[in-house]
């Protein structure tokens, strides 16, 4: 006798709001392709219960000034290109498969280079040249000297459809403005709160943002370092929009690289630590393993560095949205 | 939360005298006014202003021409409930109200069914209104059945325990708050529960204050709807703390500006 097994699909009220970034020509920009993310109406990968129209992205970082404090095992794949911005995103598209390239605009930090925002503005431009991908471009995290750089560079990239970031609690006027202007999406960045999360999304839809050019970042963590803190703020949000909550439907991005390879676990050589084995293996795994889990807690793009993790997260990727199947 | 806004209704003069001379402004504007802040559905009553089944037509056009929001039609006459269910452009509505006795439960409770529409079910009979929790159980779990009977789903059923004065019957407000505790067991999921709220303020001097105080003591008995004054500022500010305090709403520091920005209202 067949035992009749209950139907224990759920099925959501609302789907994530889905963002494209980049401009063909023909959109007013000078990308080759756009990429899209969002839409589903399912948990991550969770095809049985709702349509997952777009994967999950992967962004390799590129800096405007070449980084001092990247551990060799992931300075020498670009070790050639770090001090060239152009060539550096070049590589990570044509080499590595690149989704997309995030512009850090590290070098204008007024505690280091303070590089000026006519140099932030020609780095944006020769990755512009360099690649015809779409680009998040990150400002170096000094809300003033941000709000001094963003005017610039958001004129020099007008219509390409970047992702423009962070906004915050404290500092969201300039950068949501910017993008309105400059046709840009943004990025709204909150401390591990969940609370802090919802409000920088209300104040940006009360300055006229629309929410549907949000993407969230709820911060990272790296594997060992509060990772599933953040792992369960970013699976109650996508809980919460998938049921209806308007104010926490956006497509959520996770700053992967920077958060692995600053931990010991990911850096340190094997001299140091010589019962944690090789670092040129043990340092890409940390990277990618940090990756999957936010794959299955919502992730839609991942910025990351090392081109090994890059390609293990992609092939992953494939095989969660059941690709060669 | 689902808001009922109360406002267009013959028991005030200006909409009394709109009805009678057919004239829509004063009930344009307070549809408008409604929905800018955020009621879910407009209550339409044309009460004592009239008889004529074609004014609650009316009163149902004027208000669809001047806001999408849907529509309560807020009639005891079965013919004034059809006419007001006839006159809608196929936007959601609920029907307001049939009462546990069969007379009703036969003419009203098929009207609402053919139409696609919700129901309100207030727990009075022929004997006249409940004064104990088991009246308000035995009514409501009677309304539920011959509504689920009739094809409407538990989620477009309403039940109203019957908000009493509080300045002339202090007893009766918990044994409410106990029958929409014993509501929310009819069924999973539980029907809605409505009451209309204004009724406890009755002739006070408090008003707001009181019915703002009942609604969050009843939102955590269960109560989920409520036909009710939606201008009152301080009311939706409440509700929308209950919301957040019954963890239905992620908490952030701007969630009364959420709270109506959900609802569509500024």
């Amino acid at each position: 006798m067949a035992i009749e097994v209950p139907d224990v699909r759920e099925s959501f009220s609302q789907a994530i709001y889905t963002v494209t970034l980049g401009a063909t020509p023909q959109e007013g920009g000078t990308r080759e392709r756009t990429v899209t993310v969002g839409g589903e109406r399912a948990l991550p990968f969770h095809h049985f219960d709702g349509e997952i129209p777009h994967p999950p992205v992967v962004a390799m970082e590129v800096w405007d000034i070449p980084p001092q404090d990247w551990p060799p095992v992931v300075r020498t794949p670009f070790q050639d290109v770090l001090d060239d911005p152009g060539r550096w995103a070049a590589k990570c598209v044509e080499e590595y498969g690149a989704d997309l390239i995030c512009l850090r605009l590290v070098g204008c930090d007024p505690n280091g280079a303070n590089r000026s925002p006519e140099e932030a503005v020609q780095a944006v431009r020769r990755v512009l040249e360099a690649v015809k991908v779409p680009l998040i471009i990150w400002g170096c995290g000094a809300p003033d000297k941000d709000n001094d750089v963003f005017p610039a560079v958001a004129e020099a990239a007008q219509g390409e459809n970047c992702l423009l970031g962070t906004i915050t609690e404290d500092n969201y006027k300039t950068l949501t403005a910017l993008a309105t202007a400059y046709g840009h999406k943004v990025i709204a960045e909150s401390p591990v709160d969940i609370n802090i999360a919802k409000q920088v999304n209300i104040l940006a839809m009360d300055a006229g943002f629309p929410l549907e050019g949000l993407v969230m970042y709820p911060s990272t963590a790296a594997l060992g370092y509060g990772l599933e803190y953040v792992y369960t703020i970013m699976e109650r949000t996508r809980i919460a929009g998938l049921r209806g909550d308007k104010l926490m439907a956006m497509p959520m991005l996770v700053d992967v690289g920077r958060e692995a390879w600053g931990v010991k676990e990911a850096r340190a050589p094997k001299e140091e630590q010589p019962q944690w084995g090789d670092e040129r293996v043990r340092g890409p795994f940390w990277e990618a393993a940090t990756a999957y889990t936010y794959l299955l807690a919502g992730a839609d793009i991942l910025i990351m560095r090392h081109p090994e993790a890059v390609r293990a997260t992609k092939l992953t990727i494939g095989k969660l949205m059941g690709e060669g199947a | 939360m689902i808001l009922i806004g109360e406002r267009i209704n013959a028991g005030f003069k200006d909409i009394a005298r709109a009805i009678r001379e057919h004239d829509p402004q004063p009930v344009v504007k307070w549809a408008k006014k409604q929905a800018a802040c955020g009621a879910d559905y407009l209550d339409v009553n044309i009460g004592a202003a009239s008889r004529d089944p074609a004014d609650m037509a009316w009163l149902v056009e004027v208000v669809q021409g001047a806001v999408p929001t849907p529509i309560s039609v807020d009639s005891n006459r079965p013919e004034v409930i059809r006419a007001g269910l006839e006159a809608l452009d196929g936007r959601a509505a609920i029907v307001n109200s049939t009462t546990a006795d069969d007379d009703k439960l036969e003419a009203i409770v098929p009207l609402a069914a053919e139409a696609g529409a919700g129901i309100i079910g207030v727990a009075m009979d022929a004997r006249g209104s409940p004064q104990d929790v088991a009246r308000r159980v035995e009514n409501g779990a009677k309304i539920f059945m011959a509504c689920v009977e009739a094809g409407i789903p538990p989620e477009m059923i309403f039940l109203d325990p019957v908000l009493m004065p509080i300045r002339f019957m202090q007893e009766q407000a918990t044994k409410v708050l106990e029958a929409i505790r014993e509501y929310t067991l009819l069924s999973d999921p539980p029907p809605h529960i409505s009451v209309g709220l204004s009724n406890i303020c009755s002739q006070t001097r408090e008003r707001s204050l009181i019915a703002r105080t009942f609604l969050v003591m009843a939102m955590a008995m269960g109560l989920d709807a409520a036909i009710c004054n939606v201008l009152d500022d301080e009311l939706l500010d409440a509700a929308a703390t209950a919301e957040l305090i019954l963890n239905r709403e992620i908490y952030s520091d701007g969630y009364l500006k959420a709270f109506r920005m959900r609802r569509g209202g500024g």
